[in-house]
């Protein structure tokens, strides 16, 4: 059994996988655009990066699309910055139909709130290390000091239409969610593979998941305390 | 909180040596692009950047193979810059482990190629490098950009360029002013600012740290988003712990890291 990092065609996946061999030695990890090797992987990591219309187009032009669908309901899932958008329903960016697995949709960062506390203007993309904040218990959270920051490089966000999703949340300006996890599925805003230590234990977390999620609702106070 | 700044060690790399004399305690082999990597990862770099000065073109696929080893072990964003052509150059340096690309002549020489390349890879890996110098005597201020190492003028606008370049879907501007480079007198934070102010993309200031505190006036005063440089670390007058612990006890927020 495999590890599958699926390759639809957009972009560098080298990194990705690369960060997951580092943390999941002797398994072997495999860049695959075949549906079979998705499907036949015991776990599955879903990059993205580029334009959203581009990666859907991509996806669908590999036949892809049943294969990753399939492994998100069924198997222990990670999605990764656009990985995490295409679960959605639809995006603004080129208004583009997702995958339609999580209930909502994906926004850009709207250029008349890009204000920072003290005047600033902030950029967009949003790109660089900034703070999560766990607002959940999670086996992928596991060892991970509460507000750890991650990096980013996006310019889009998700909105989930049920707050039950929503794992991690970030501020830039406005708080948006940077992490979501369903049933077997967890996926993130951020680069996990270029976090630093952060990002490391998540992907090692990751691999060693048995894709259950703790059914119980957590308390405000666990969720501020953060890791389990 | 938010946002932290960014600070990024650049490291000249030529035929696969890193090159300006980096000087680390402890290091078994002071140029080899590796191991200096990680000692920079170590202190907290939150990117690393290097640039390929190597002037030979035969020499040119050593900067893959630098690329290639230290995406494996090295696990923050990496920037390769220096010769950079073509799209095939880009998705090379990029299917080595490089998470951006900088172009700064053949920009100059051909825009078409930043749009290309960022519809092809994203913006998100395209970053637009600009040398430019004050123009004497000029009121308002005004900058123009050079090409080839800051040898040749181009009679372009430094802010309009920057401003062409975003539209043309670069993702951030690496700016490096000309005037102060290799001076350690600071960054020419009016320059930075007034890119900074006009720009929607992230700013990367560079050229002239010479102490902690152009770091802070680069964020300060520059309103750069990130900040560059190279000999105040390579050779060990501060660590990047150290810029951080600096930069911070003067309110500007950055990345703490337990290593």
């Amino acid at each position: 059994m495999h590890i599958a990092v699926v390759d639809y065609g957009m972009g560098n996946l080298r990194s990705v996988a690369k960060a997951v061999e580092h943390v999941a030695p002797g398994r072997q990890v495999v860049v695959t655009g075949d549906p079979d090797r998705v499907a036949s992987a015991e776990r599955v990591v879903f990059p993205g990066q580029g334009a959203m219309p581009d990666c859907m187009r991509e996806l669908d032009a590999r036949g892809l699309r049943p294969a990753v669908i399939e492994a998100a309901r069924t198997k222990p899932f990670l999605g990764i910055c656009i990985g995490l958008q295409m679960l959605f329903e639809r995006s603004e960016e080129g208004d583009t139909p997702g995958l339609g697995l999580l209930p909502g949709r994906v926004r850009r960062f709207p250029a008349e709130r890009m204000v920072g506390s003290d005047g600033s203007k902030l950029k967009v993309p949003h790109m660089g290390w900034n703070e999560v904040r766990q607002t959940r218990v999670h086996p992928l959270w596991a060892g991970i000091p509460q507000s750890a920051r991650f990096y980013f490089v996006h310019s889009y966000f998700v909105e989930p239409a049920d707050p039950g999703l929503i794992a991690g949340e970030t501020h830039y300006p406005a708080p948006f969610t940077s992490a979501v996890a369903g049933s077997r599925l967890f996926a993130v805003q951020f680069h996990p593979e270029k976090s630093h230590h952060a990002g490391l234990r998540l992907l090692s977390n990751f691999v060693a998941w048995d894709g259950r999620t703790p059914a119980a609702v957590q308390t405000p106070q666990a969720a501020l305390t953060g890791t389990p | 909180m938010g946002l932290a700044k960014r600070i990024i060690p650049c490291l000249d790399v030529n035929a696969g040596r890193v090159v300006k004399g980096v000087n680390f305690v402890g290091l078994r082999d002071a140029g080899d692009p590796v191991e200096i990597a990680k000692r920079y990862d170590d202190q907290g770099a939150d990117e690393l950047t290097f640039l390929d000065i190597t002037a030979s073109s035969d020499g040119r696929d050593t900067i893959v193979s630098v690329v290639e080893a230290v995406a494996e072990q090295v696990f923050i964003p990496l920037t390769v810059g220096g010769g950079v052509r073509s799209v095939a150059d880009i998705r090379r340096l990029l299917n080595a482990g490089a998470d951006k690309v900088s172009i700064n002549t053949a920009a100059v020489q051909n825009p078409a190629l930043v749009e290309e390349s960022a519809r092809r890879f994203g913006s998100q890996c395209i970053v637009v490098a600009i040398d430019a110098r004050r123009v004497p005597g000029s009121d308002p201020l005004r900058w123009e950009v050079f090409t080839h190492g800051g040898r040749n003028a181009t009679g372009l606008d430094a802010v309009a360029w920057g401003k062409r370049m975003q539209a043309a879907g670069a993702g951030e501007i690496l700016l490096t002013s000309m005037d102060r480079d290799g001076t350690k007198q600071g960054f020419d934070v009016e320059l930075t600012r007034a890119f900074s102010e006009a720009l929607d993309i992230p700013v990367i200031a560079s050229g002239g740290v010479g102490s902690l505190q152009h770091l802070v006036d680069g964020v300060k005063v520059g309103r750069a988003d990130a900040v560059l440089a190279a000999s105040i670390f390579h050779y060990g007058e501060f660590t990047v712990g150290e810029a951080k612990a600096y930069m911070s006890a003067q309110g500007i927020e950055t990345r703490q890291t337990d290593g």
